[in-house]
């Protein structure tokens, strides 16, 4: 015993920071900033503008100004809606997961995933509401709510992952807020004061935060596959060609947690370059993240290749027009564009351990962003561009208000993201302290527990 | 003693394609009747008029002998309607009479319901409507205009039925057959649209759905339509 604590005693001074207080890097950005914050923000801000204007447009006069026609009634806002809620699967997926498998290294990386989930899931409910042909009846949904529709499964399932992720966003940052309380004074020292909830750092607290933290780990997992199924019940419960399919759910989740870790490598690599955490977000991380990347790759390819080969298989026409429409018709460029954005190009890099670095992984991440957005494009806008009965010309394509109020979602993301990074620590100060000081005796201790004692007890029972 | 109330009518429209010559005046007759108004070219491109009773063009036979016809087509009106399934808030019904409605002050503009149609007779107000010249000082005062943002489709001229029920009441009578009409039937140059009750055996309507001739649109998808088509013949 006395042996196992010296081990880890020495391990531990090792990790101890050389020089200054520590883990000050992590501070800094919350109690700093440069130009750079400014001007990016200012380029975001004027983007997102630009998309509330679009917006602004489209409120005064109707969905007239969407390229939007019969019978392609649905496009790039519903399509926005399924990626920003896949994308959302990065928070629960990563850091639930990699939580409750004690994965040590998940550290660093919890908490910038915890966030782009409670972000992202207010631009996947708001793409609903930028769809709705009546945004002003929206309370109707609720007055008059029909839980034989699938979009109010959708409702209640993405309001209680926003809850659950929003809580299980709070709970581990409150010791951090704790640090910053006491490291401001005036108004954000109030502020601080308030949301830490009275947090001493006494081993009772960290018991009862211990304790709330994996229960909430447990329960947003199920929620988060609940909210992805139903996303994709909404087009599987209806009797369109390739939409009315029993392998959506499980298609649409895995899709989800692909683009979610792909969003998560693409936030740590910016954070990490621009507020200079490389001692934090380590290539190992990356080459961490890259492998399930990979292993989700290779299941994005499984699910589309079932989809496709049985749609095939059972050749009905009218699947068969959306099939060939996606093959070889007018959305041949989106789907095999969409095949080597989220197959060809990660399966390359990320199968090699010399190009799954800091870099390589960047470079799939996007390319399987873009790859999954195309996903959600050829689910969406080819079922309906080739309906049952003939006399429709289908032609559709986003016009200017659909593209900048797009544009527009994702820069008001991006700059949600950025002063969030201000206002919190974006790694978890407290988590990578308990890493240095408490985890390393625990893993050697619980590295010892796997293997044979040696000294004749199997479990520390006599054999 | 009380008498079970008896069913109402289950109302009902055949098309039979023999003797209709896609001339479209029921269509025409429908925009009228309805409210619609009459898509600009511009909307017509962008392939956003609204004809709640539709010329759909298809093609029948294989090359060299093609024939390029004209099926005309209405709501369904299923009897087991994918639409109002799929609807969030309600606002498409289908009342005791078996006619699916739309509440057009509860509709939300979603569009969920015009993509689970699989007949694709849902229509979309994409801007606030408007009418060329006085065309908008002659609408029919008993159908009311949609806003911009909500859903439409045939009603099978619901108001009519409702001005006939109310007469029939004032005259302490029962609704009787020929007294509720669609606009589209009426207006069919060859009497190929008939309109009438289903479930009464003595009906035209009735009669010509025990046609051997007669189909249903998409019928292995088990929507139930009340819209039955009698095949042309082989003359």
């Amino acid at each position: 015993m006395s042996q196992r604590a010296q081990e880890a005693e020495v391990i531990t001074t090792a990790l101890r920071p050389q020089h200054g207080s520590e883990d000050e890097a992590l501070i800094a950005p919350v109690l700093r900033t440069t130009w750079r914050f400014w001007a990016m923000g200012a380029v975001l801000a004027a983007v997102a503008l630009w998309g509330v204007n679009a917006y602004l447009v489209q409120f005064r006069w109707g969905l007239g100004v969407t390229g939007l026609n019969r019978p392609t009634y649905w496009g790039i806002y519903i399509t926005n809606f399924v990626f920003f809620i896949g994308i959302s699967h990065a928070g629960t997926l990563i850091s639930a997961i990699l939580r409750l498998a004690r994965a040590e290294w998940r550290r660093a990386i919890t908490r910038s995933a915890e966030v782009i989930t409670v972000l992202v899931i207010f631009f996947g409910i708001g793409s609903i509401l930028i769809d709705m042909g009546r945004p002003d009846r929206l309370l109707n949904i609720i007055k008059h709510g029909r839980f034989q529709s699938p979009l109010l499964w959708d409702v209640v399932s993405v309001s209680t992952y926003l809850t659950g992720s929003t809580v299980y966003l709070f709970l581990p940052l409150i010791p951090d807020i704790a640090i910053l309380r006491d490291r401001t004074s005036g108004f954000r020292h109030r502020f601080y004061r308030a949301l830490a909830l009275g947090w001493t750092g006494t081993p009772r607290q960290h018991r009862v935060l211990e304790i709330l933290i994996s229960i909430m780990a447990v329960v947003v997992i199920p929620i988060a596959i609940s909210v992805h199924t139903v996303v994709s019940f909404v087009f599987a419960m209806t009797i369109q060609p390739m939409w009315h399919s029993a392998i959506f759910g499980p298609y649409f989740v895995a899709g989800a947690i692909f683009s979610g870790i792909a969003a998560l490598i693409l936030a740590m690599a910016i954070i990490r370059s621009v507020y200079r955490l490389h001692d934090y977000l380590k290539p190992v991380h990356f080459d961490y993240l890259g492998v399930l990347l990979l292993v989700m790759t290779l299941l994005w390819f499984y699910f589309t290749f079932s989809e496709y080969l049985v749609t095939f298989y059972g050749s009905e026409p009218v699947h068969m027009a959306v099939w060939w429409a996606k093959i070889a018709g007018p959305f041949a460029p989106a789907f095999w564009t969409m095949v080597a954005c989220c197959f060809v190009i990660p399966l390359v890099i990320l199968a090699n351990r010399r190009t799954r670095t800091v870099k390589g992984t960047v470079v799939a991440s996007s390319t399987v962003l873009v790859g999954m957005w195309l996903e959600r494009w050829t689910i969406v806008v080819p079922s309906l561009s080739n309906p049952r009965l003939p006399g429709t010309e289908p032609s559709y394509f986003p016009t200017w208000v659909e593209w900048s109020i797009f544009a527009g979602a994702a820069a008001m993301f991006a700059l949600l993201y950025m002063i969030f990074t201000k206002v919190f620590p974006i790694v978890s100060i407290w988590e990578i302290r308990e890493g240095r000081e408490a985890a390393v005796a625990e893993v050697v201790g619980r590295v010892k527990s796997y293997l044979p004692s040696g000294d004749g007890t199997v479990g520390g029972r006599a054999a | 003693m009380n008498e079970r109330p008896k069913a109402g009518p289950r109302w009902g429209m055949a098309i039979d394609l023999d003797r209709c010559t896609a001339c479209q005046a029921c269509s025409t007759a429908c925009q009228m009747e309805n409210n619609i108004p009459p898509p600009t070219p511009e909307a017509a491109a962008q392939r956003r008029a609204i004809r709640w009773m539709d010329l759909v063009p298809y093609l029948e036979g294989e090359f060299p002998r093609v024939k390029l016809r004209l099926l005309p087509r209405p709501c369904m009106h299923c009897d087991n309607p994918p639409c109002i399934k799929v609807c969030p808030v309600g606002a498409t019904v289908k009342g005791q009479d078996g006619i699916v409605a739309q509440v057009y002050p509860r509709c939300i503009g979603c569009r969920y319901c015009t993509t689970a149609c699989p007949y694709t007779v849902r229509y979309f107000n994409w801007y606030e409507p408007s009418w060329p010249g006085d065309l908008g000082q002659a609408l029919n005062p008993d159908v009311s205009v949609r806003p911009k943002g909500v859903v439409e489709k045939c009603t099978f001229c619901h108001h009519r039925l409702q001005k006939a029920r109310d007469l029939a009441a004032a005259e302490k009578r029962e609704l009787g057959p020929g007294e509720y009409n669609t606009a589209c039937a009426e207006a069919c140059p060859t009497q190929a649209i008939v309109f009438g009750d289903l479930d009464d055996p003595h009906s035209e309507v009735a009669r010509m759905t025990r046609s051997p001739r007669a189909f249903r649109l998409l019928e292995d998808l088990g929507t139930e339509p009340k819209v039955i088509y009698l095949r042309e013949g082989e003359a």
